[in-house]
């Protein structure tokens, strides 16, 4: 058996039951969220919801009424900000005026310290604390700015940046401490739609470059559901669901939810290469990129975003469904093949007529594909039973597959069985996550072998039980796995 | 339109009085500090006389000399402790907020001999602090917090609110914060404020007078008891330094402050 | 203390520490002194002066005197703001400061520029302190009044002068109304201060100008401390009821900033 590591490793940040109020009034409300190592996740709600402070008692500028605050499963609740390992990109930048480029990004430099052994210890093992050497801070700055595209700025004045560059230098400050956590109040807020949509898919490679667990603050659902592998959404200071960005848009917890979110179509589709995407059969140009080539993807289009032409102008043609006028539009159904598209428009068309449809690229968002089953790919480790990181579970072979043969195994989220006492299941693990969809809980569990498993449940989780896991054998679905893929969660 | 410039012309002829009332008497001092003549209205030619004798009046030079030490050293520890209360007080909520400005306008309205009196019975009482530099130092001081924290808290709230936290959150401990980020930023709302302090110290000679021992006498003072007598010639070459030294600062400050206001518009 | 808990408003602890020490215990101590006999035991008698007639003619000449000088400031003060508010000197600072700038000239310089001047031709009386006690607070009441005239709307006026208000109505119902709250500071910063100053009258006075600073001011060089406490505490009520009155006045009317 391989070794059986710490349950919860992947929680980078936990809050429990954290409250906070200004004057007497509630701003968090009993807040509890465990966010992943490496993810990109988002608090998204309207102003005053509660997710500005949730994000600054993150970073320790707020102090929590009641609750804990964990790093790194460390209670980081009573220390102060700049003994936290997270940096912060701020609204409005709040870059040092009185500091060129270079001194903002060196600033947090100058105060780091980094072991070493000391080199008068006979021995070589006493570990000491020196500051950066000038060379090093320099270094360090110029692969910073580097990595925000803004090489050779070092000598500018910050105030003669344009909002753009100023939010480069922002994010170049806080990245080059290499925080374990980077905080972004809002950090688009400022800038006009073109420069957002491209800071945006830079934020979103620099996340995925970095490896760094992102935590972003947006009112914004639309940047909220293109950037994010979580969206937080949060409503008086309660979390209203939290969940994929499709999990979201598919399914809202709640009225609220649905509405913040607003009506969309969301299709499946197939990234070509970049700036291509293809779906129903037809390729569309569009603004994302660095997806993996023919990874699968959803595109989503917002009504308006669809316009109604003749047919031979069209990009997609179909046929209208329905029609009910709004008061200052039309709301049209379009069947195009087997999907229909909802429309807002404010030409009316008629039920039945052939319509052609076009979208700007624009218009199309482009989200990751979430998971709707559990997909393993592993190793038959008998005849009987598969491997999954160092469990084995039991699997129903219909004699297709022999022990040793690689396979793709896939359990739906209803046939994963959650039992109150982890000795009964065939694994152990903690509730991660839990997350309200309508009429049942979509749950994560962080399992002992390093595993996430996601499952739906009638029942209601608390985060942080300790559950155990249980699969039936004819639950998993196995297919034959061709080319030589690594074994993975 | 005769009317309208008839109006204008009556208007600037005000003015101009106004400006001939203000400066007419102190333009005659500092003519006369070039004559040697007893009193105005002789003028026996034109001398440096009365600055050299001046500037060999030992009461008079040690007077400067400790007016200018006192001056600048409650300055400095006003600037010092009003800029961190005002970055404090801009922090702060409601009812500890207007305790805060309530003292500040305590000391900004009181009559100064009220002021002076209330701290001359404080330092009667506390014995262990002595007549003389220790009791002026704090007493300037005190009155000049005020003036401060009035000058900085219009400039914090022109800064980017999140400021303060961005040096925090890259490491900086708070104090740390505020003479690596914070001071830059209000360098010259703090230079006003230092400067303000500079001329109310200087132009004291009320709470000088109470809280001082006969060791320790300003300029202010020095004049005060000179004038209650006679005036010596010698008297209008000192009023014309001030006078010089006084308005150099002034526009100083107004300087200063258009040039942030030229940037901060930018 | 726990660095976690330290907040921006904690910097402010030295100064509310040294404000209690330093602002609040003085003024305590003198109220006890003023309600102390020489021996140490509680007493009303310092009050009781009161009852003497001189002291309430000393008050009432010292009422006189700073009722004119803020009358006369008020009214060669409220023209110049107007003028100098409305004309195109407004735009230059220069004019502006050269204003504004005796308030920060030595007050003792000014009184002896005016000494200097006029005692020979006026003689020193009642006439020479209050020309002194103008000139020296005049910069103080014009200040105020130049700064809300200076910043007033100019849309209230061209509203009143589109309704077809006259000049001197649009002044009368309009400009004077809205400048209330400068006239209001302008007659705080003249009007206790000449009441409490006593150096104006020991330049430029004789015995008949003795003020109420000068009664204060006597007392406690005398060492008569208790006397002198009773006398400030009198003067720091006249202010606090002063400042209560006009901050009342200023608030409802609401200020036209």
């Amino acid at each position: 058996m391989a070794k059986v590591s710490v349950n919860d490793w992947d929680k980078i940040i936990e809050l429990k039951n954290v409250c906070k109020s200004f004057d007497g009034k509630a701003v968090v409300k009993n807040l509890s969220l465990a966010i992943k190592r490496g993810s990109f996740v988002t608090l998204l709600g309207p102003s005053g919801c509660g997710k500005t402070t949730t994000l600054r008692m993150i970073a320790g500028f707020e102090e929590a009424d009641s609750g804990e605050i964990y790093l790194e499963k460390q209670d980081v609740t009573e220390i102060p900000p700049h003994k936290r390992p997270i940096n912060t990109v701020f609204q409005k930048y709040a870059l040092f005026p009185h500091l060129n480029v270079y001194g903002n990004i060196a600033y947090g430099l100058k105060l780091q310290r980094v072991e070493e052994i000391d080199p008068k210890d006979p021995e070589g093992k006493k570990i000491k604390l020196r500051k950066y050497t000038k060379a090093e801070i320099s270094e360090k700055v110029g692969r910073a700015l580097h990595l925000v595209g803004l090489e050779g700025y070092e000598q500018r004045d910050v105030t003669s940046l344009s909002g753009g560059q100023q939010q480069r230098v922002a994010i170049a400050r806080a990245l080059v401490l290499r925080p374990k956590v980077l905080l972004l109040d809002e950090p688009l807020g400022a800038l006009d739609l073109k420069m957002r949509k491209e800071m945006q898919l830079e934020l979103m490679e620099m996340h995925k470059k970095l490896g760094i667990t992102f935590v972003y603050v947006t009112h914004d659902q639309e940047e909220a559901l293109t950037m994010s592998d979580i969206i937080v959404v949060m409503k008086d200071g309660v979390v209203q669901q939290i969940g994929s960005p499709k999990a979201i848009y598919d399914e809202p917890a709640n009225a609220f939810v649905a509405d913040f979110i607003g009506e969309s179509n969301i299709i499946s589709a197939t990234m070509i290469e970049d700036y291509k995407v293809r779906f129903l059969d037809t390729d569309f140009k569009c603004l994302d990129k660095n997806f993996g080539k023919n990874e699968e993807v959803d595109v989503v289009i917002r009504p308006e975003d669809i316009k109604l032409t003749d047919i031979e102008k069209g990009m997609l043609t179909g046929k209208v469904t329905s029609q009910v006028f709004k008061g200052t539009f039309y709301e049209m159904n379009v069947l195009v093949d087997d999907y229909e598209f909802t429309v807002q428009s404010t030409e009316s068309r008629d039920v039945g007529e052939t319509v052609g449809i076009s979208v700007k690229p624009n218009g199309l968002h482009i989200m990751k594909k979430m998971l709707v089953y559990n997909q393993f790919i592993t190793e038959m480790d008998s005849d009987e039973s598969i491997d999954i990181n160092g469990v084995s579970f039991n699997v129903f072979n219909n004699g297709s597959f022999k022990q040793g043969d690689k396979v793709k195994a896939s359990v739906s989220l209803d046939d994963i069985i959650l039992t109150d006492y982890e000795e009964d299941g065939i694994v152990a693990g903690n509730i991660v996550q839990t997350v309200y969809k309508g009429s049942y809980f979509q749950v994560q569990v962080a399992a002992d072998n390093n595993c996430d498993f996601w499952l739906d449940s009638d029942d209601e989780w608390d985060i942080g039980d300790r559950v155990g896991i249980l699969i039936k054998p004819e639950s998993f679905v196995l297919e034959k796995v061709t080319e030589d893929s690594d074994e993975q969660c | 339109m005769r009317v309208k410039a008839w109006k204008k012309v009556i208007s600037y002829a005000f003015l101009a009085l106004i400006l001939i009332f203000t400066y007419l008497p102190i333009a005659v001092l500092v003519v006369y500090s070039f004559t040697d003549a007893r009193s105005i209205g002789m003028w026996t030619g034109f001398t440096f006389e009365l600055y050299q004798e001046l500037f060999t009046d030992e009461e008079i030079l040690s007077a400067i000399l400790n007016s200018v030490i006192l001056a600048v050293t409650s300055a400095g520890c006003a600037t010092l402790i009003g800029t961190f209360a005002a970055v404090g007080i801009h922090s702060m909520k409601r009812v500890p907020r207007k305790l805060l400005e309530g003292a500040n306008q305590i000391t900004m309205l009181n009559a100064d001999i009220v002021t002076a009196i209330a701290f001359m019975l404080f330092f009667l009482t506390m014995q262990f602090i002595p007549f003389g530099w220790a009791t002026l130092i704090i007493s300037h001081t005190m009155v000049c917090i005020p003036y401060v924290v009035m000058s900085v808290l219009p400039r914090l709230t022109q800064l980017n609110p999140n400021i303060y936290e961005a040096g925090q959150d890259l490491g900086a401990s708070p104090m740390r914060v505020m003479f690596t980020v914070m001071f830059p930023q209000l360098l010259t709302a703090m230079l006003a404020g230092f400067m303000l302090s500079v001329t109310i110290s200087l132009d004291d000679f009320v709470i000088t007078k109470f809280n001082s021992n006969s060791d320790v006498v300003t300029i202010s003072v020095y004049l005060y008891n000179k004038l209650k007598k006679g005036v010596k010639p010698v008297l209008r070459a000192l009023s014309t330094l001030i006078l010089v030294v006084v308005t150099a600062i002034v526009v100083g400050i107004n300087v200063a402050q258009k040039r942030r206001d030229r940037k901060s518009r930018v | 203390m726990n660095s976690a808990k330290f907040s921006k408003q904690l910097f402010a602890i030295p100064y509310a520490v040294l404000a209690v020490v330093f602002v609040i215990i003085p003024l305590v101590m003198m109220l006890f002194n003023a309600f102390m006999s020489g021996d140490g035991s509680f007493t009303f008698d310092n009050f009781l002066n009161f009852g003497n007639v001189d002291v309430w003619k000393v008050l009432g000449r010292s009422f006189i005197m700073a009722f004119l000088t803020t009358v006369i400031c008020l009214l060669l003060a409220y023209p110049t703001a107007f003028i100098l508010a409305n004309s195109k000197l407004n735009k230059s600072a220069t004019i502006v400061m050269l204003f504004i700038l005796p308030m920060w000239i030595n007050s003792l310089l000014r009184i002896y520029a005016v000494k200097l001047i006029f005692e020979d031709l006026m003689g020193k009386g009642f006439g020479l302190v209050l020309f002194g006690m103008v000139y020296d607070f005049f910069p103080f009441m014009l200040m105020p009044l130049y700064t809300i005239l200076a910043n007033m709307d100019h849309s209230y006026i061209e509203a009143a002068e589109d309704l077809g208000a006259s000049p001197l109505k649009n002044f009368l119902t309009v400009i004077l109304p809205l400048s209330v709250p400068g006239i209001i500071s302008g007659i705080l910063m003249v009007f206790m201060p000449t009441v409490s100053t006593f150096a104006v009258s020991d330049i430029l006075g004789n015995p008949d100008t003795y003020m109420f600073g000068n009664l204060i001011n006597y007392n406690m060089e005398k060492g008569y401390y208790n006397l002198g406490s009773a006398y400030s505490m009198v003067m720091l009520a006249l202010i606090g009821i002063t400042t209560l009155i006009a901050n009342r006045i200023t608030s409802k009317k609401g200020g036209s900033k």
